[in-house]
């Protein structure tokens, strides 16, 4: 009996690890392409290790295009992504300590609202959001991107506010006796206990924003202002034949920062996405 | 507890000079107000504003002209390629989303069991997820199915000679896309994974002694028990599925034959590129009564074959 469970687990592992092969060889090709010499790239496709190592991509990709170096976009992307990353913690935070522990007029109203914007197609708001930024002049900075993320974000909220009620209401009342207001109930008991809640929403933001394609795409179009994803995708219509290897490697750089936040804070993004089904 | 309770309320009523209540409006709508003003500034009024647009000739550089319902008109009348974009997206809604959500289940079965290396795998499934929406892997998914992409030239190892223009070719550009996005099983596959750990064991183990076989549970137990969280991921991959853009821009830029011209890719080009701005929203605003609509349906629907535990006592 015990032989035949030992047999059945190494099936499985082997089958599990050709499986996980397979999915990620996408990736893998793309790391290992990214090292081969520029012209073996697609003459050697099939295989994945290359036959001569180089790092000649990387150091051509990185001189970028139109006079701009990758070292602008990668600045640009960790300045959009951090600062929105901080409006987004801030003031979800606070909304979420909102509606989950204050009994305010309104709150089951204004909660609907909220959860009704998460199923609004982007679509319906982008162009007079244009306008809006247009007529402001704030076209081509990075004001239209990061100034709406201190408006909070109601997957966060949502899930902050999961979190909080969590939170035992006894401590609440305990400070409350003492003399706390719900402002100093808010930032002693609560923010300091809501930390993991707080991390999961930094790691998500981040990646969004990272990932953002959109919102470059239609406010940033001076090459000095472009983000890694604006700037991968104008890299790829302008390199009809020519440098594949510096693509294949600059792109591989820009998906390193989600990779490694990842395997650092994997049990936080788990433990997030099964509880509020955020995807990633 | 209740006691203590009493007595502040009471020393409240003796002293009023203990530090006042909180007013919990003022405290709530402080609180709340980050949401709520970029609500109606980020929200409200550009929804209105856009069901305003929707009936002008605006191209931003001058001011909108009403032209009432032209820009429906000419959507559903006279723009065969409107009509090509709902067929694509529909086209990649309906394929991609339940592929995405088989494959998810199928996966979480695989995780959902005790032994070593469990973690590994889970997060190295996870991966393609977590990357597979960005600009990087749209533009390294284009390498692979390109004339000498990987894909033909590994064919070409199994002794399979294949010369199909993947990226070219009118029927099968689409399912590029559309394994793309079924590559990105993982956070439906989470979502899965924990609801799967919190059917308890002890109904697997009446049905064995039952006699059920693996079938039978997995249609009699896992399944029905499982219809609340089908039901949640199919309504959020259903929404982001209509929304599809990204792919369709860098991977094959709407063609061949516009056969992957996705409806928001189409509005993009429209609002932005031939200064339409009127008959995007236009488009917006149908796109938003589909998914309304879709969404309400899948609601309505629900409880003809979404179980709720509490219901069923």
């Amino acid at each position: 009996m015990k032989e035949k469970i030992k047999f059945s687990n190494i099936i499985y592992h082997i089958i599990m690890i050709l499986f996980c092969f397979l999915m990620l060889y996408p990736v893998l090709w793309m790391f290992f392409s990214s090292f081969k010499p520029n012209e073996d790239i697609f003459a050697t496709a099939h295989k994945l290790i290359p036959d001569k190592w180089t790092i000649e991509n990387y150091i051509s990709g990185w001189k970028g295009f139109g006079g701009v170096s990758f070292d602008v976009f990668f600045k640009n992307s960790f300045l959009y992504s951090g600062i929105g990353t901080i409006g987004t913690v801030v003031s979800s935070v606070l909304v979420a300590y909102g509606f989950a522990r204050v009994k305010f007029k309104g709150r089951d109203f204004w909660f609907t609202c909220m959860i009704l914007t998460m199923m609004l197609p982007v679509q319906v708001v982008m162009i007079p959001q244009f306008i809006m930024f247009h007529k402001l002049d704030w076209v081509n900075s990075f004001k239209p991107l990061i100034v709406p993320t201190f408006t909070a974000g109601p997957f966060f909220v949502f899930l902050i506010m999961q979190f909080i009620r969590g939170i035992p209401i006894e401590l609440d009342e305990a400070a409350k006796i003492d003399g706390c207001s719900k402002y100093g109930i808010f930032f002693r008991v609560i923010l300091p206990l809501v930390t993991p809640a707080i991390v999961t929403t930094t790691i998500f933001s981040f990646y969004w924003k990272w990932d953002d394609f959109l919102g470059p795409l239609l406010y940033l179009s001076k090459p000095r202002l472009y983000t890694m994803s604006i700037a991968l995708k104008v890299f790829n219509d302008s390199t009809t034949t020519t440098n594949w290897g510096g693509l294949l490697a600059m792109s591989t750089l820009s998906i390193i920062p989600a990779l490694v936040i990842f395997f650092i804070f994997q049990d936080y993004l788990v433990e997030g996405i099964a509880t509020t089904g955020i995807k990633g | 507890m209740k006691k203590i309770f009493q007595k502040t309320k009471n020393n409240h009523k003796i002293k009023p000079s203990i530090p006042l209540q909180d007013n919990e409006n003022v405290v709530g709508y402080t609180f709340i107000a980050p949401w709520l003003i970029g609500f109606f500034i980020f929200t409200v009024y550009p929804i209105l504003y856009s069901f305003y647009l929707s009936f002008t000739d605006y191209n931003i550089l001058s001011s909108p002209k009403f032209i009432g319902l032209e820009n429906y008109k000419e959507m559903f009348v006279s723009d065969p390629l409107y009509w090509k974009s709902v067929k694509a997206t529909f086209y990649y809604v309906f394929t991609a989303v339940p592929l995405r959500l088989i494959f998810a289940l199928i996966v979480a079965l695989l995780l959902c069991r005790e032994t070593k290396g469990i973690g590994i795998y889970r997060s190295a499934l996870y991966i393609p997820s977590l990357i597979g929406g960005s600009v990087a892997v749209a533009v390294m998914w284009r390498r692979i199915f390109e004339a000498e992409g990987i894909l033909n030239s590994t064919l070409a190892l199994f002794g399979i000679e294949s010369n199909i223009a993947w990226l070219g070719h009118p029927t099968y550009t689409i399912w590029t896309i559309i394994i793309l996005g079924a590559w990105q099983f993982g956070s439906p596959m989470l979502i899965f994974l924990s609801g799967l750990k919190q059917i308890p064991n002890t109904y697997y183990e009446s049905a064995v002694i039952d006699g059920a076989g693996w079938f039978k549970r997995f249609f009699h137990i896992t399944l029905p028990l499982l219809t609340p969280i089908i039901f949640f991921n199919l309504v959020m991959q259903l929404i982001s599925g209509f929304m599809i853009f990204t792919q369709g821009l860098i991977i094959t830029g709407g063609g061949p034959l516009n056969t992957t011209l996705f409806y928001a890719l189409y509005l993009y080009r429209n609002a932005f590129q031939f200064g339409k701005m009127g008959y995007g929203c236009a488009m917006a605003w149908v796109m938003l009564v589909v998914i309304g609509l879709f969404t309400l349906v899948l609601f309505k629907t629900s409880k003809y074959w979404v179980h709720y535990e509490a219901e069923e006592g």
